[in-house]
């Protein structure tokens, strides 16, 4: 089937597939009559039954704690497909790409590098408070890490994540999350409840176990994208062996 | 629907129509973090400040440095 | 003008299809592909907006506020972080099909040898 045909085909069938969704969308209710009743129901009770102020935090971490972790499993299995397909054991070494030489890059980068850690850090812990949480706090801090290859040299950025260490991280945040589940299930309940202690609304430590799988996932999807990273840019520095696979 | 909101979503329907038909690659990852960036406000406008920090970190690091490499990758062999 | 965010949701949706069937780079598609995968998240949000609501957040409003829909952000945040990297996962395929077959036009990859 030619470009040209296949391009025919598509702008008919889009047409009707456009026509059959505009329909579809008008019926649903008018935008900003939100009629449903789980969200209002869930703001109204979430605050009182889990003493987290970050209600969305909430529903994530726990009334709709298996979508996260399936969510979270998903992450790990392309991101072990990422390193599955580029990581090669066969590879000559190419030179590694030079430092950066402006020292104004370097000393900005240094400075830049260590307060995003800070501030994932503190997205992530303050994340069942306000606006925040694990997977955002977790892309703030990889991305810390990538800021040191970045403005600074490639051996730099190795030294501070060693694959070894980046899998264990991963795979602790990504089991920790089950081993929370399963904890709330020896303790009598269903798997993935809340438990433990429900503490004082809008301090650091309330919500029962809401942390704990806040910081379980802050963790695997921090280590998950430093690997990404990792597997990417080696590409860049090593290359494998040519066209013998 | 305040005016806002109404203006956003004609920007974002044009940052998507110029994401797809940009074909220069490095043209191609400047514009698909400009969409990021205008999905962002959209979403803060609709109230939504949890997705847009998502958004705001995925399509400002992740996505571009991703793209960036593959680029490299395409074009060095 | 009620519907405007679910019908740009449909826009977007297209336009991203469209770029999807007419790309001649496969780095460019998994670019589309995320265009399309976005008009997902601008319908769950638009569904979930109450008119004069602020963001379901009660750290400092009293508790009794109007506030949008939570469930609908917490599938989405979830959703976009994740979406990265299965995009990743798709630039990874499309780097090995650059190293075996010398090309990224998703015209020229159409047959499969061996």
């Amino acid at each position: 089937m030619s470009r040209g045909v296949r391009s025919g085909l598509f702008l008919v069938s889009a047409a009707g597939l456009t026509a059959l969704l505009l329909w579809a969308v008008a019926g649903l209710p008018d935008f900003g009559h939100y009629r449903g009743p789980y969200g209002k129901v869930l703001n109204s009770v979430a605050v009182g039954e889990r003493h987290t102020t970050n209600v969305v935090a909430a529903v994530v971490f726990d009334y709709r704690g298996v979508d996260t972790m399936g969510e979270e499993f998903i992450l790990f299995a392309s991101v072990m497909g990422v390193a599955l397909l580029l990581r090669n054991p066969h590879r000559e070494r190419r030179q590694v790409p030079a430092r950066i030489q402006s020292d104004a890059v370097r000393l900005a980068g240094i400075g830049f590098a260590a307060g995003l850690l800070v501030l994932g850090l503190y997205v992530v812990a303050h994340g069942y408070l306000t606006p925040g949480g694990g997977f955002q706090g977790g892309v703030v801090l990889a991305s810390a890490f990538v800021l040191v290859y970045l403005a600074g040299d490639y051996h730099a950025y190795r030294s501070l994540s060693p694959t070894p260490a980046i899998d264990v991280v991963g795979a602790t945040g990504a089991g920790g999350y089950t081993v929370v589940g399963i904890v709330s299930l020896l303790l009598g309940s269903a798997f993935l409840h809340n438990f433990g202690p429900l503490g004082t609304t809008g301090k650091l430590a309330s919500g029962g176990s809401i942390p704990f799988l806040n910081v379980a996932s802050a963790l695997e999807v921090s280590a998950a994208f430093v690997l990404l990273f990792s597997e990417f840019l080696d590409e860049l520095v090593v290359r494998p062996e040519a066209r013998s696979q | 629907m305040i005016p806002l909101q109404a203006a956003i979503i004609g920007l974002v329907a044009a940052g998507a129509l110029a994401v797809v038909v940009t074909r220069d690659l490095v043209r191609l990852t400047m514009a698909s973090s400009l969409y990021a960036l205008l999905l962002v406000v959209l979403f803060l406008v609709f109230q939504a400040p949890d997705v847009a920090l998502s958004e705001l970190v995925v399509g400002a690091v992740g996505f571009p440095l991703v793209i960036v490499v593959a680029v490299v990758l395409e074009r060095g062999r | 003008m009620s519907y405007l965010p679910y019908a740009l949701a449909v826009w977007i949706f297209a336009v991203g299809l469209y770029g999807v069937v007419r790309s001649r780079n496969l780095i460019h598609l998994v670019v589309c592909l995320t265009v399309a995968q976005s008009s997902t998240y601008v319908l769950l949000l638009s569904i979930g907006y109450v008119n004069r609501g602020t963001a379901p957040i009660f750290a400092d409003v009293p508790k009794g506020t109007r506030a949008v829909d939570p469930v609908v952000q917490a599938l989405t945040l979830t959703d976009v972080v994740v979406s990265v990297t299965v995009a990743a996962l798709l630039l990874a395929l499309a780097i090995q099909a650059q190293r075996h077959a010398d090309t990224t036009d998703p015209d020229e990859l159409a047959e499969m040898h061996g």
